[in-house]
C-alpha cells in the first residue's frame, strides 16, 4: 500500500488580519528569544538584562532616541521608495546606488555652488539635483527591462557598485585636505545647503519630511489611478496589456518615482544629517530597506513599524556589543535572525500543515 | 609579467568558487543573494577551526594533514549550515528568495566580522591578533617540482591545492550540468519545476542538493581567500565585495562554469591591474574597480537583447514552486 506522508501542505483561505499579524508577532517574539539566548551564550549576561540593555541602547537617553528616530526615518524613506517598484514585482535591489547617486548630485551642488547662491535657492537646487540623480539611476535598468526584459534584480544590483565606485573617485579627487581620502564636512563654517534645525533638533525636519512622504505614498498607491495600474502590472502583465495599460510606460514611470524617492533620501542624508558624502552614506540601508518593505507586505503604514523594529534592534544590539567590548557586527547577526523568523512565518500565514492522523479523523 | 599572472589567478580563484556555487544554485531556479554572506562564513569557519587547532596544539606540533582537514571541514560545515537555512526558508517555507538571500548576506557578513573581531576575547586566548601563518603555510604548500620548470612552472604549477580544486570543481560542474542526466534534471527544475515534477523528478530534492552543494563550494572560496591570499590573517571586511563580484561573474559567464574560469581570471586581472599602470592616481583606481560591474551590465543587456535560448537565466529563477499552484 502506498504510504501516506507524515503531513501535507494546503493553501489557506486568507486569514483575518489580526490572526496573520498575530503569527508575525509570534515570530518576532521567537526571534527575540533566540537572539537573547545567543547573547546569553556569548556574553553570559542574564536574559532580562539583555533586553534591558537593548532598550537602554536604543532609547536610553534623549540623544539616543533622536538618533534612533533619524535612523528609522531614513530607512523608512528608502523602503517607501522601493514600495511602488515592489508592488509592480520589479525587484529593485539598487536602492543603495540610487540613494548614493542622489546624494552625490546633491553634494556636488553643495560643494561647487555653496558660496555663490543664496541659501534657499541652493537648498532647492540640491533637492532637485538629488531627486534627479536618483531617478536617472533608477530608470536606466527600467528602460532595459521594458525594452528587452533584462533581469532587473541583477541589473539594479550591479548599478549599486558603479555608484559606489563613482563616489569613491570623486571623494578622492575632491578630498579635503588633499590626499586625506575624505571630503570632510562640507561648508562647515557657512552651513550653506544645510537643512535648518527646528527647535534645536537637527533631525526633526528629516523626520517630518519622511512622515509626510509616508502618507503621500500610501495615498498614491491606494487611491490613485497610477497606483491601480502598478498593482495590475504586478499581478499579471498579460491582464494589464489586455485592459489597455501601457506596461512599458508604467514600468519606466514607476522606477522613475522609486529612484526619485531614493534620491530624496540621499538629499536628506547629505543635506539634513551627514553634510558630507562617502561610500557609506547609504550604509547598507538600501539592502535593509528591501527587507523592511517586504516584511510590511508593501504597506507604507506598516513599514513605519517594521523599520522601527529593525533600527531598534540594531541600536540595542550595538549597545550590548559596546558594553562587552565585542564587535559591532553583532547587530547584523540579530537583524538576520529576526528577518529569518519573520520571513519563515509567512509560510504559516499562507499555508496549513495537515498531519496524517488528522486526515483520518476528518474522513471518518 | 609572471607575477601579474600569478596574482591574477590568486585574485580570481575566490571569485571562481563563489560563481561556480552560485551557478549550481541558480540552475535549480534559486537566486541566492546570500552568497557574499556564505563566503564570509566559509572563511570565518575555517579561521575558527584553524585558530582552535593552532592554539590547542601549538604551532610546533601541528600535523599537516590535520592542519588542513580541520579548517576545511569547519569551513564546509559552516557554509553548509548557511545553505540549509536558505533552502529551508525558500524551498520548504517558500519564502521570498531576494529577501532571504539579502538577510543571509547581512547575517553572514555579521557573523564573519563579529567572530573575526571578537574571537580572541571569546576564547580568552593570549594572543594579540588572529594570525594563522602556520596553518596558512600548510595551505600554501605547492608542488615540489614546480620551481624547476621555469616560466611554465611559475605560471601553471605554482599555486596551492585549493586553486586547482576550484578549477576542477568548475570543470566538473560544467560537465555535469551539460552532459549528464543529473544535470539535465537540475536544469529542467530551474526552467520549469512543474514540468519536471510531472516527469517524476523530485523537485525538492534537487533544489536542496544544488543549493547546499553550491553553498559549500562558495564557502571554500572564502577559505581560499583567507588561507592563501591573506596569509591566514583575518581583517574585518577584508573580503570586501568579492561576493557580489562572484554574483556578477555568474551573469558575465552566462551561467556556464567553464566560461566562469576565464571570467574569474579576467575579473582577477581587473582587481589588480591598477598596481601595474604607472602614475595612476588613487582616484582613477576607483574607476578601474568599476569595470567588472560595468562589463557585467553590458553582458546582461546584450544577452537579453539577443534573446538566445542557451544564454538566458533559468526561466523559473527567483520563483518559488508550490505543486498546488499550477
Amino acid at each position: 500500500m502506498h504510504k501516506e506522508p507524515l503531513f501535507h501542505i494546503v493553501k489557506r483561505e486568507t486569514l483575518p488580519w489580526y490572526k496573520s499579524w498575530g503569527v508575525r508577532l509570534l515570530a518576532v517574539v521567537c526571534a527575540l528569544i533566540v537572539a537573547g539566548l545567543i547573547t546569553l551564550f556569548l556574553t553570559g549576561l542574564n536574559p532580562i538584562k539583555v533586553y534591558a540593555t537593548m532598550i537602554d541602547g536604543a532609547i536610553g537617553t534623549q540623544r539616543r532616541t533622536w538618533a534612533l528616530m533619524q535612523k528609522t526615518a531614513m530607512l523608512l524613506c528608502i523602503a517607501l521608495a522601493l514600495t511602488p517598484a515592489f508592488r509592480m514585482r520589479f525587484w529593485n535591489t539598487g536602492a543603495e546606488g540610487q540613494v548614493l547617486a542622489g546624494g552625490m548630485c546633491c553634494a556636488v551642488i553643495m560643494l561647487k555652488l555653496g558660496d555663490k547662491l543664496p541659501n534657499g535657492l541652493l537648498t532647492l537646487l540640491m533637492l532637485v539635483a538629488g531627486v534627479l540623480g536618483g531617478a536617472i539611476w533608477g530608470v536606466i535598468p527600467a528602460i532595459f527591462k521594458a525594452k528587452w526584459n533584462t533581469n532587473e534584480t541583477l541589473f539594479t544590483l550591479m548599478m549599486n557598485y558603479i555608484a559606489i565606485q563613482i563616489i569613491g573617485y570623486y571623494v578622492l579627487e575632491w578630498s579635503v585636505p588633499k590626499g586625506s581620502g575624505s571630503i570632510g564636512v562640507i561648508n562647515q563654517k557657512t552651513q550653506a545647503g544645510w537643512l535648518p534645525s527646528i527647535g534645536g533638533q537637527a533631525y526633526l525636519i528629516n523626520i517630518i519630511v519622511v512622515a509626510v512622504l509616508t502618507v503621500l505614498v500610501y495615498i498614491y498607491l491606494t487611491y490613485s489611478k497610477h497606483g491601480y495600474e502598478i498593482s495590475v502590472v504586478g499581478e499579471s502583465e498579460k491582464t494589464a496589456r489586455y485592459i489597455g495599460i501601457d506596461v512599458k510606460k508604467v514600468i519606466i514611470r514607476t522606477m522613475c518615482l522609486s529612484g526619485a524617492i531614493c534620491g530624496l533620501a540621499g538629499f536628506l542624508l547629505v543635506s539634513g544629517a551627514d553634510h558630507t558624502i562617502t561610500k557609506d552614506t547609504a550604509g547598507g540601508n538600501g539592502f535593509t530597506a528591501i527587507m523592511v518593505c517586504w516584511l510590511a507586505k508593501f504597506n507604507p503604514i506598516w513599514m513605519v513599524l517594521t523599520s522601527l523594529l529593525i533600527c531598534f534592534l540594531s541600536k540595542g544590539a550595538g549597545e550590548i556589543a559596546t558594553m562587552f567590548n565585542l564587535n559591532l557586527s553583532f547587530s547584523d547577526i540579530i537583524t538576520g535572525i529576526i528577518i529569518f523568523f519573520i520571513v519563515g512565518s509567512e509560510f504559516f500565514i499562507n499555508y496549513r500543515l495537515i498531519f496524517r492522523g488528522h486526515r483520518k479523523e476528518a474522513n471518518s | 609579467m609572471i607575477m601579474f599572472i600569478q596574482r591574477m589567478v590568486i585574485q580570481g580563484i575566490p571569485l571562481l568558487y563563489g560563481s561556480t556555487g552560485e551557478i549550481i544554485t541558480e540552475k535549480s531556479g534559486h537566486l541566492n543573494l546570500g552568497i557574499p554572506g556564505i563566503m564570509y562564513v566559509g572563511a570565518i569557519g575555517g579561521v575558527i577551526g584553524a585558530f582552535l587547532y593552532e592554539n590547542g596544539a601549538g604551532a610546533a606540533n601541528m600535523v599537516p594533514a590535520l592542519a588542513i582537514l580541520i579548517p576545511l571541514l569547519c569551513s564546509m560545515v559552516c557554509s553548509l549550515l548557511m545553505g540549509l537555512i536558505y533552502c529551508f526558508l525558500t524551498v520548504s517555507l517558500r519564502a521570498n528568495q531576494n529577501v532571504t538571500g539579502l538577510a543571509l548576506t547581512t547575517f553572514g557578513v555579521g557573523i564573519g566580522n563579529f567572530f573575526g573581531g571578537s574571537l580572541i576575547k571569546l576564547s580568552a586566548a593570549d594572543v594579540p591578533s588572529i594570525n594563522l601563518t602556520a596553518t596558512s603555510n600548510f595551505f600554501k604548500t605547492k608542488l615540489p617540482f614546480a620551481k624547476n620548470l621555469g616560466a611554465f612552472g611559475e605560471i601553471f604549477l605554482s599555486y596551492s591545492f585549493l586553486a586547482y580544486l576550484g578549477i576542477i570543481i568548475a570543470l566538473v560542474a560544467a560537465y555535469v550540468l551539460r552532459k549528464t542526466r543529473t544535470g539535465l534534471h537540475l536544469r529542467s527544475v530551474g526552467e520549469n519545476p512543474a514540468t519536471a515534477d510531472a516527469a517524476g523528478i523530485n523537485v525538492t530534492k534537487y533544489k536542496y542538493l544544488s543549493t547546499c552543494i553550491g553553498s559549500v563550494i562558495a564557502g571554500l572560496g572564502g577559505l581560499y581567500y583567507i588561507m592563501d591570499y591573506a596569509y591566514g590573517v583575518w581583517s574585518n571586511n577584508g573580503f570586501g565585495d568579492r561576493g557580489w563580484l562572484s554574483v556578477a561573474l555568474v551573469i558575465f559567464s552566462t551561467w556556464k562554469p567553464d566560461i566562469a574560469i576565464l571570467g574569474s581570471m579576467l575579473f582577477g586581472a581587473l582587481l589588480i591591474v591598477q598596481n601595474y599602470i604607472p602614475n595612476l592616481s588613487m582616484s582613477a583606481q576607483e574607476l578601474i574597480k568599476m569595470t567588472p560591474y560595468l562589463a557585467t551590465i553590458i553582458v546582461l543587456v546584450i544577452v537579453s537583447a539577443k534573446n538566445r535560448k542557451e544564454n538566458q537565466p533559468p526561466m523559473a529563477l527567483g520563483l518559488s514552486y508550490f505543486r498546488e499552484e499550477r
